[in-house]
């Protein structure tokens, strides 16, 4: 526009729109990357069984709503709800168990000193890179033993113990970073920490909690492995397994419900992910910069 | 501070008995602190300490979860090093480790370069690009990598355009691990974040002193930005290889349950599952998940003590 009245500004200008619209170009490639897979399964999921694998179109071109009115068939006898609940169930009660056990583990680590802190801390940091196929086995022994196999407590009984180190960590380095002089006020008042914890820490520490909180709860929704080794009763699968069964039993004469499933199991995910994209990835950055 | 200030301000008669009341002050504290951190201690004892050295003695016996376990002393590990599925199912994971990783790396740094330049949409397509390292550990997601890559399927007819008549990698054993290489890759949005992150941290001066000093934007990135983001690089080196060792469900559900075809994608966990759970061999499956555990504790030394050579630390670190 502003090349006419003056002749050295245009190819600073004309430079910068170049860089802008290859950047833009780059960006949009990998968006289309990204995206097609889940642009895929909203489509496919309105399509009739034969043609989703075969069509090569994203989308439909009658869309059809057979695949999810076949969910409410069920699979062998049980109903699609039943695995959702299950799943809801196992998700919001890790939430209670990480946020509860957590915060508390990181109270302690942040706010109070005490002998042995320091090397408590170590471990806690260590148990971040175990692989935890170490403790597959015996732990299934030890539950198995107390005769809890096929019942949700293997699957959040370490959520209630703070096993999830990297939560703990969020959360020690957010109240690490309150200001000291609340907790010491809180002090002199005469709060205990159960006080300062509750009325003062808690409340400061939302960001850290939400963050763990919609971590937690996406964690134990995809959960896969946990729920295929301990639960054994189809009524007590959660939505994962409920998706295999689905493929196992039905997976071929079914197909389009199975995709329409998948769909319905993601909208939770992304529905959270959208609603809080920014502490998840503000959660995600923290850790790498601290670590 | 404040409480020194404070101290003079205290009722004169409690002050004779302070020391006596900071011993037990302190032991107080100590109480708390243990109060407070008792659900991790308890975790820690029972679902990790406890169970890694019941495992590792479990790793010496045979164990079939009816009769107790019987010594047997190094069998099982003699016995895993000669079983060609366990070496088939070390080679899978290493192949899967050495080419999802860097790759996986690769891309995360190149598109955490192009979103830390200020445009406009930068933050959507930050959280577009996070998004699938969330969802991509789902069954659902592992489903619509099974029909995307299967016979006649949209990965297919492209290569085929290519001139590469291979059909659906899903069936084919020497390609199916690639499928489970792309589902990695895909995933390249959590190291990105965190790239991004250790971006934005690199001083501006920096760059501009680089600039003066003629270096171009090839230089400046490996003079410059590649020293200065080298501790999140090593982190995220250290974190995704830890991972990809790991690997279960994507190749239990994108290949098949028994992690097929012809074992091509028999990562290190399926065996495991398999020997464990299916087989009911507790003893060789403790012996194989110490091995790994041994693995994965070499490689974190390795790559700690090579940081030496390659990782910049700030001296004025903050």
């Amino acid at each position: 526009m502003t090349s006419a009245t003056s002749p050295a500004l245009p190819t600073a200008h004309e430079r910068r729109r170049v860089g802008s619209i290859a950047w833009h170009v780059g960006a949009l490639l990998v968006l289309a990357v990204v995206l097609y897979p889940v642009i895929w399964v909203v489509g496919a999921s309105f399509k009739p069984s034969k043609d989703i694998i075969a069509s090569l179109d994203l989308l439909p071109t009658a869309p059809v709503w057979a695949n999810f009115s076949g969910l409410a068939d069920g699979i062998s006898g049980i109903s699609i709800g039943s695995f959702f609940w299950n799943s809801l169930v196992y998700a919001v009660l890790a939430v209670v168990g990480v946020v509860l056990s957590s915060s508390l583990t990181a109270y302690a680590f942040a706010k109070i000193r005490f002998a042995g802190r320091n090397l408590l801390f170590t471990l806690m940091i260590g148990t971040l890179l175990l692989p935890y196929h170490v403790l597959l086995i015996p732990q299934y022994v030890l539950f198995r033993n107390l005769e809890l196999t096929d019942t949700l407590v293997p699957l959040v009984a370490g959520k209630f113990l703070a096993t999830e180190a990297f939560f703990v960590f969020l959360m020690v380095q957010f109240m690490r970073g309150l200001p000291r002089e609340l907790d010491e006020a809180a002090k002199l008042d005469g709060c205990g920490h159960l006080r300062t914890y509750w009325s003062i820490v808690l409340p400061l520490s939302r960001p850290a909690i939400i963050t763990s909180a919609i971590f937690t709860f996406i964690n134990a929704w995809n959960d896969f492995m946990g729920p295929l080794i301990y639960l054994n009763t189809p009524e007590k699968y959660t939505v994962s397994l409920g998706l295999m069964m689905f493929r196992d039993q039905e997976g071929i004469s079914n197909y389009g419900s199975m995709i329409a499933m998948s769909l319905v199991a993601l909208v939770p995910v992304i529905a959270f992910f959208m609603a809080f994209q920014r502490y998840l990835i503000d959660g995600m950055a923290t850790s790498g910069l601290k670590g | 501070m404040t409480l020194v200030k404070e101290a003079p301000a205290r009722p004169a008669g409690k002050r004779p008995a302070a020391p006596a009341a900071g011993r037990r002050g302190r032991r107080r504290e100590t109480l708390a602190g243990y109060l407070f951190m008792s659900p991790w201690i308890a975790g820690f004892l029972l679902l990790t300490a406890g169970p890694m050295i019941a495992s590792l003695y479990y790793a010496f016996t045979s164990y079939n979860l009816f009769t107790p376990p019987q010594w047997v002393g190094l069998d099982n590990f003699t016995t895993m090093f000669q079983d060609p599925r366990w070496q088939k199912s070390v080679e899978v994971t290493l192949k899967y480790v050495v080419v999802a990783t860097p790759l996986k790396l690769l891309l995360a740094l190149g598109v955490a370069l192009l979103l830390a330049q200020k445009r406009r949409g930068q933050g959507l397509y930050r959280a577009a690009f996070y998004m699938p390292s969330l969802i991509g550990a789902s069954v659902s997601v592992g489903f619509v990598w099974r029909a995307l890559f299967s016979d006649d399927a949209v990965v297919d007819r492209t290569q085929k355009i290519f001139g590469l008549d291979v059909g659906g990698w899903i069936g084919n054993p020497d390609y199916v691990i690639y499928a489970l290489v792309a589902l990695s890759i895909w995933q390249f949005g959590a190291p990105m974040v965190i790239f991004l992150a250790g971006l934005k941290q690199v001083p501006q001066e920096l760059y501009e002193a680089a600039e003066m000093d003629g270096a171009g934007p090839l230089r400046r990135f490996w003079n410059v930005t590649l020293p200065m983001i080298s501790p999140v690089l090593f982190f995220n080196v250290l974190l995704e290889s830890i991972h990809a060792f790991q690997v279960f469900g994507s190749a239990y559900v994108v290949s098949d349950t028994r992690c097929g075809p012809a074992d091509a994608t028999l990562v290190y966990t399926c065996y495991l599952y398999q020997k464990g759970f299916k087989e009911a061999q507790m003893g060789f499956a403790s012996a194989m998940a110490w091995t790994l555990v041994i693995a994965v504790a070499l490689v974190t030394a390795v790559l700690f003590w090579s940081q030496k050579k390659w990782v910049h630390y700030e001296e004025a670190a903050k």
